[in-house]
């Protein structure tokens, strides 16, 4: 690792406060997809956050029984709210009642914000190449988002390349503002759909692979910053081929949201 | 502090509860074996693999093993359950591997400078500090078999430290060597705002926890 973003986490080291956790009010929850969910929370004593971080949720049932789950922020640092969006796994335990039964006004606990290495600052330049799959996108949003309010000299300083994997369109969380951010190009957004496609899609209909990565992502020259997030899967494959392209292992960061997604 | 628990209106576990003090608080257990790491995952070849243990003397003292010679110490089998920070724990994992006992012992009869600390260093820069105490006493591995298998590289093969009585992170994937420290120095994700010691019975997951 290198990064000013180290010096001043260690700066910032001594005796550090304990994350205290604290009961978030929903102020909002706007349905992304068929099975994602964004809940925009009021975190009373929020310290602020870098596009990049996630916060832990715990959720206490009536008997004492808990359980902790963490969510990526992506929300961009200099909007007062934060916003998590979860994925609804039906068999699962947290995200269906963060994506069903959770309501405006109601509080849920949380912790952070906490990560420190799968970050990115307009400061730390580019170009910047994002790889997402499934709701991996979050955390990169939070990066879009901080990119999209950065002044225009800085922004332009930073290209910025997404490359996005989901299952069908519908499932292409955020789509409205990618396309947005893609027309005029802000951001050069390119969706690859692994299950099913509209009959008039000319994009990608396939899993991301070498052929794929080479077309979309800068030549190992450019020394793009990299950052991959979603299934395990996709994230090995994906940091795997990047570094067989002659990408630097230390300019790949990634995180892994589990075996599903 | 008061960590007086918020009670989320209508939650209700929807897990079969977990067998009673085998799970640490805040975790849940998993059958799968998720994968977490900062990076791409790093590919040592064999023939050019080391084990390196650099003593306190800023490292002049040491000892290397080759993966042959790592392979001919006397290996154990343990059967231990382990606990990711990320909240997953897993129960019975089965590994393979020689004791750091073992390893330090050799280490310091043949004259490297002894420490309190340790700071286990990797393939990809990773690193990960912990009490030699920690991974002294029959607490610690370098393990390279996993479920009757060779590890597998995403889940830090050939070689990962495995202290199963700390969070996860403190197993150290593709782990090249300890470097043995008069005082603690933070690791890689000690420097990035997780906790020094990593006790998930007193859920030590970040900095300022108890
Ligand atoms: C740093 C980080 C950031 C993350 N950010 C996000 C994010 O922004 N958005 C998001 O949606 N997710 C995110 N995740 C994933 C999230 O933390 C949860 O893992 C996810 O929401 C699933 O939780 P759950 O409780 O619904 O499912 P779980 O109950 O944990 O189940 C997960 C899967 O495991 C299987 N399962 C269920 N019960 C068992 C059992 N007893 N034994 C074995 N398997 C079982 C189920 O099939 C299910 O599909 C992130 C994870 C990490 C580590």
């Amino acid at each position: 690792m290198s990064e000013a973003v180290v010096e001043r986490v260690a700066a910032a080291t001594p005796g550090p406060p304990r994350l205290e956790w604290q009961v978030a009010t929903v102020v909002s929850v706007q349905q992304e997809t068929p099975r994602a969910r964004t809940l925009v929370l009021d975190v009373p004593q929020w310290p602020g956050h870098r596009a990049g971080q996630h916060v832990d949720v715990r959720l206490v049932a009536e008997d004492g029984y808990q359980a902790q789950r963490s969510y990526s922020i992506a929300s961009a640092p200099a909007e007062r709210t934060v916003a998590l969006t979860v994925e609804r796994l039906d068999d699962g335990e947290v995200s269906p009642y963060l994506c069903g039964v959770l309501q405006p006004a109601d509080g849920v606990e949380v912790r952070g914000p906490i990560g420190g290495y799968f970050v990115w600052e307009v400061a730390q330049g580019g170009p910047l190449l994002l790889v997402a799959g499934g709701s991996g996108i979050v955390p990169l949003m939070a990066m879009l988002r901080h990119h999209a309010r950065a002044d225009v000299s800085a922004r332009a300083a930073v290209p910025v390349r997404l490359l996005y994997s989901a299952r069908t369109l519908d499932d292409v969380i955020y789509r409205a503002e990618l396309e947005k951010l893609a027309d005029p190009p802000q951001v050069e957004v390119v969706l690859t759909l692994t299950r099913d496609a509209p009959p008039a899609w000319s994009g990608y209909r396939r899993r991301v692979d070498r052929a794929m990565l080479e077309a979309v992502s800068w030549p190992s020259s450019a020394a793009p910053h990299v950052y991959v997030c979603g299934p395990t899967s996709l994230v090995e494959s994906v940091a795997t081929l990047l570094v067989d392209l002659g990408h630097e292992a230390s300019r790949v960061r990634t995180e892994r949201f589990g075996p599903t997604a | 502090m008061a960590d007086q628990p918020f009670i989320a209106r209508g939650f209700h576990s929807r897990r079969a509860a977990a067998p009673p003090g085998r799970l640490p608080p805040g975790q849940y257990e998993t059958r799968d074996f998720p994968v977490l790491s900062a990076g791409p995952t790093p590919r040592t070849p064999l023939e050019s693999w080391d084990f390196t243990i650099r003593g306190a003397d800023g490292g002049q003292s040491s000892v290397r093993w080759s993966w042959d010679e790592l392979q001919a110490l006397p290996r154990e089998t343990p059967t231990v359950d382990i606990h990711c920070v990320t909240k997953w724990s897993k129960f019975d994992t089965r590994w393979e591997g020689v004791s750091v006992d073992t390893l330090l012992d050799a280490a310091l009869t043949a004259g490297v400078a002894d420490g309190a600390f340790v700071l286990a260093f990797c393939d990809g820069g990773y690193t990960t500090n912990l009490p030699r105490a920690d991974v002294t006493g029959g607490k610690a591995w370098v393990a390279f078999g996993y479920d009757g298998a060779p590890l597998a590289p995403e889940h830090g093969g050939p070689a990962r430290l495995l202290v199963p009585h700390l969070y996860f992170w403190k197993s150290a994937k593709w782990v090249r060597g300890l470097q043995l420290l008069p005082s603690d120095e933070p690791g890689f994700w000690e420097q990035l705002g997780y906790h020094d010691r990593g006790d998930p019975w007193r859920e030590q997951r970040y900095q300022g926890d108890p």
